[in-house]
């Protein structure tokens, strides 16, 4: 990246926006637009790659190189971009649909294969650009056009779903906290490796409301804990509850009527495997009597060695051991005759 | 002291269980062969499964030589000499044998169990009847003979019966007069890690050469001379071989960074194989997730600047079928090499098939037209690989190159070209601009071709997609006449391609007459070398043979007008019949094998003869 003087409107380009007015994907695209600018980024060494969906018009409205592909598949096209050319940076921008049902595939494998590319997921948990099927994200019972007696699929849990493939980089934000927003896109940026980052978006079209429980001023506090590498799990009102491990088990206790204090409460490392993948399973549907808080920020990051360097190394050292490939030896091959 | 006797041309057939080694035994001979001078054919017949149960019909493995002291165009209908390590091997091609032909048996494969299994009457052994009485059969214990051979050696009884192929390989050599040296270095080098193999291989070549010479049943050697090829410098080459050595020149001639994404399906995962091995030639190569990724990675390579190419059979095209037309919409390069295979569905994976020409011409959402080539014998695939590849970067467009099973593992001698020789292949990715400049990404030059612009380069920052582009800026539109206006530039740019293309030539017989052959991909050795013989007797045919089936060649209507009547053979149900028939409006007489293997000089013969008489 070079430097430059670049406002966040310099990312945007000349093409009207086109997602429905009062859309979370609005914030989302503003807060990309004025990282980019504050991260001194290259528009000009900058791709993203989308898939299809509402999310997938991304590529539209940022003045940077970019490609709307097809259902599911840009975590392929990054892949095979990232490859040819690495020293780019890589976006890639998706949905719920688009990265956990048409395209599971492919994330499963970009996040354990670790490009050094970042996975922006936009979790509406609903289908908008195709007016309002339940996605996979959706809760149980969802009714909606496809499914009027609600629907019966269990719901993904997309931070699982990473920790389950191994990704080096697993974080969750909000379409309503820009500023947490930007600081999750930075790590992203940071990042050596696949990051993915899972941001809750408001369809106020078609799902209006889904995740307002854990973004509403009146109960955010209480329902979304926000993670701080080496801080204490706290969350609440007045930060008056917490997290502490009973063995293996989270429980949340009452640091005001409860007799534990900070010091008993669990300690967030984004560098514990374990931990993160317990993290991933804070995922208890908030309509029920008792849940624990969701959390947001890095769940878990940590380095490990990317694909594209490794396969560039390879090359390396297979022409280090046999030399550069002669032409005219590849087409001769090893035995020959005269007539 | 044995008598020699020269033949024109023989075709021998390799058979045995898959784990007997037929195919290496086969390629061997195949080598040592090409080395005498002879043209040849080969054609590799493979059991359907890996593993099938020992003994089977199911898992007999085969490989057919034809070689001669003349061209050879197929690896032959019938053979002269059938080698049966087992009785199922012997009834699965017993039709196959010409007539008086010869049939060497292992003896110790027809025992009672391989009897059964070969689905033999209880009872029955062809050993014992007169059922084999019209051909020259030759009785050998190999296993006895392989195992006397080694009982010195430490190997276990398994692994030396498993080198029963290399004395049936040492006693071909002493019928055929040739010299073993060849093959003993190649096991040198094979079995360097394993110096008993090594030497039990060794041992089992030289008994089965010595058992030809000494024993007194065998009378007679036969000496093939070496064939009227033009003369210059020869390798033997099969068809997928071919594939990777023809993508990595390209890379190389167009200065390109080689990009291949594949995911593994028979028969095209040597292609894979192949290129993986060639990485100190800068081949990257990525196997995805699946067909759709594959194809999807190497449109992200092409994006990026490489030379992004996918390979798989008829099932993956059918997968990569979106992602195909999204290229095509995005004008990128792309080369989709698809070796075909029997079809619908999983259909007949390792049996051949011309099954995928109307997938590749029409197989894709929406008016999609692509261009389509095809690769008609082993060492065609190298140039017809160059040429997907020049066509790709040239047009800025996605290049589907149709091989099929039978050229893939098929071999031929090849006068290979030398890389000097070879014409460059010109890239001209877009220039960076200055911030007074604009750039239109689709913009197009006099062939229709909008530029290269490689992400990265300064001042040309733009956004593609599949979603419908306006004319020269791009930009997404829903314009009616915008979309016609498009539709019919893509396939204009598709029409201009013949401008850059060869006309279609006669390659045999009369360029006027009674009968056009009308050929396309692996069918070429047959129907030329029909067309050869029936031309030679007088008839009035010819035959062309098609390497680009989109765009055709401009001249192919005249080339048609020539002719009375128009025959195309195809294995298949006459797809390239039905795409001629809407092209030219013309009808055509099909012919049609769809049997998951080539077609035979004979049939075809018949077939020609028939419709001559009925003019
Ligand atoms: S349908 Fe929903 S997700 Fe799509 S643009 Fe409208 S509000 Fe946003």
């Amino acid at each position: 990246m070079t430097k430059n003087n670049l406002k966040a409107k310099d990312f945007a380009t000349d093409q009207d926006v086109r997602w429905c007015p009062g859309c979370g994907d609005y914030s989302i695209l503003a807060q990309v637009q004025k990282v980019f600018a504050e991260m001194e980024m290259n528009p000009d060494e900058v791709a993203i790659i989308s898939g299809i969906g509402c999310s997938s018009r991304f590529p539209y409205y940022m003045n940077t190189y970019g490609m709307h592909s097809i259902h599911g598949r840009a975590p392929a096209v990054a892949s095979g971009l990232k490859i040819a050319n690495p020293d780019l940076s890589v976006w890639i921008i998706t949905g719920d649909g688009d990265g956990l049902s048409i395209g599971g595939n492919h994330l499963l494998h970009i996040l354990r294969r670790n490009l050094n590319v970042n996975i922006l997921l936009f979790n509406n948990q609903i289908y908008g650009l195709t007016k309002g099927q339940y996605s996979p994200t959706s809760e149980v019972d969802k009714r909606t056009k496809s499914t009027p007696m609600g629907s019966l699929d269990h719901p993904v849990n997309p931070l699982a779903i990473a920790m389950g493939a191994d990704a080096t980089f697993v974080a969750r934000t909000m379409d309503r906290d820009p500023k947490h927003m930007q600081a999750m896109l930075k790590r992203s940026n940071l990042h050596q490796g696949t990051s993915f980052l899972e941001i809750y978006q408001n369809c106020n079209i078609f799902n209006d409301g889904a995740f307002f429980t854990f973004t509403d001023k009146a109960t955010k506090k209480a329902s979304a804990i926000f993670l701080e590498n080496g801080q204490p799990l706290v969350f609440g009102e007045n930060d008056e509850k917490g997290i502490r491990l009973d063995g293996w088990k989270p429980q949340v206790v009452d640091l005001e009527k409860d007799n534990y204090s900070k010091e008993d409460l669990w300690i967030h490392d984004e560098s514990d495997l374990y931990k993160a993948q317990m993290l991933a399973r804070f995922f208890d549907d908030p309509r029920q009597a008792e849940y624990l808080p969701r959390p947001f920020g890095v769940l878990y990051a940590t380095e490990r060695v990317c694909y594209e360097d490794q396969l560039i190394a390879q090359l390396n050292e297979a022409i280090e051991q046999k030399g550069e490939g002669d032409l005219n030896e590849l087409i001769a091959g090893s035995v020959t005759w005269e007539i | 002291m044995s008598t020699k006797i020269e033949k024109e041309e023989i075709t021998i057939k390799f058979a045995g269980d898959s784990g007997d080694g037929m195919q290496l035994t086969g390629s061997l001979f195949t080598g040592n062969t090409a080395l005498t001078g002879s043209d040849l054919a080969t054609f590799p017949d493979f059991p359907a499964e890996i593993r099938a149960p020992i003994g089977t019909l199911a898992g007999v493995s085969g490989f057919q030589l034809h070689f001669g002291s003349r061209k050879i165009y197929t690896p032959g209908d019938e053979c002269d000499v059938l080698v049966a390590m087992n009785a199922a091997a012997l009834k699965a091609n017993l039709t196959n044998i010409k007539k008086a032909g010869t049939i060497i048996l292992s003896t110790d494969g027809f025992d009672k169990k391989n009897l059964r299994l070969a689905k033999y009457a209880d009872g029955e052994n062809p050993l014992e009847n007169d059922s084999l009485s019209n051909f020259e059969v030759f009785k050998i214990d190999i296993t006895k003979l392989t195992r006397e051979a080694l009982k010195d050696s430490p190997l276990g009884t398994k692994e030396k019966d498993r080198c029963k192929n290399m004395f049936v390989l040492g006693f071909l050599y002493w019928r055929y007069d040739r010299t073993m040296q060849g093959t003993i270095d190649f096991l040198t080098q094979k079995f360097a890690k394993k110096p008993d193999v090594l030497a039990a291989n060794i041992k089992c070549i030289k008994t089965g050469y010595h058992y030809g010479d000494t024993t007194e049943t065998f009378t007679t050697q036969y000496k093939v001379k070496p064939a009227p090829l033009e003369k210059g410098t020869y390798r033997s080459i099969k068809g997928n071989e071919a594939l990777v050595i023809g993508l990595i020149t390209a890379a190389r001639k167009s200065k390109l960074s080689l990009f291949y994404g594949s995911y593994p399906i028979t028969p095209a995962s040597d292609i894979l194989h192949g290129l993986a091995k060639h990485k100190n030639y800068g081949v990257k190569t990525f196997q995805a997730e699946d067909e759709i990724a594959a194809v999807c990675s190497a449109i992200g390579a092409s994006y990026g600047g490489d030379l992004g190419i996918t390979g798989t059979s008829g099932p993956g095209l059918a997968l990569k079928g979106e992602a195909i037309g999204l290229a095509m919409m995005l004008e990128l390069p792309l080369v989709i090499v698809n070796v075909q295979r029997g079809g619908p569905s999983t259909g007949l994976p390792t049996k051949t098939e011309q099954s995928d020409l109307l997938q590749a011409m029409y197989g894709r959402n929406g008016e999609c037209p692509l261009p389509v080539i095809s690769a008609s014998s082993p060492s065609d695939c190298f140039e017809v690989a160059m040429e997907a590849c020049r066509i790709a970067v040239k047009h800025m467009i996605p290049v589907i190159l149709l091989s099929d099973g039978y050229i893939a593992n098929g071999a031929e001698p090849w006068r290979f070209p030398k890389a000097e020789d070879i014409p460059s292949i010109e890239v001209n990715f877009k220039k960076p601009i200055g911030e007074d400049e604009t750039y239109f990404p689709y913009e197009r030059d006099e062939k229709l071709v909008r530029e290269w612009a490689l992400p990265g380069t300064a001042g040309l920052a733009h956004r593609l997609g599949g979603l419908e582009k306006e004319a020269n800026t791009g930009n997404v539109s829903y314009d009616p006449a915008n979309h016609e206006y498009m539709v019919k530039t893509r396939e204009a740019k598709v029409a201009k391609i013949a401008d850059f293309i060869p006309e279609q030539k006669i390659t045999m017989g009369v360029e006027k007459g009674d009968l056009l052959i009308l050929g396309w991909g692996s069918t070429y050795g047959v129907i030329e070398s029909v067309t050869k013989e029936l031309s030679e007797e007088g008839l009035q045919v010819g035959h062309t043979h098609l390497r680009y089936i989109r765009p055709f060649p401009k001249n192919l209507g005249e080339i048609l007008k020539n002719y009375k009547k128009v025959m195309i053979p195809e294995i298949n149900n006459g797809q390239l019949s039905k795409v001629i028939r809407d092209h030219f409006l013309i009808d055509v007489i099909q012919f049609n094998k769809i049997q998951g293997v080539p077609i035979m000089k004979a049939e075809l013969k018949y077939a020609i003869r028939e419709v001559l008489e009925n003019m």
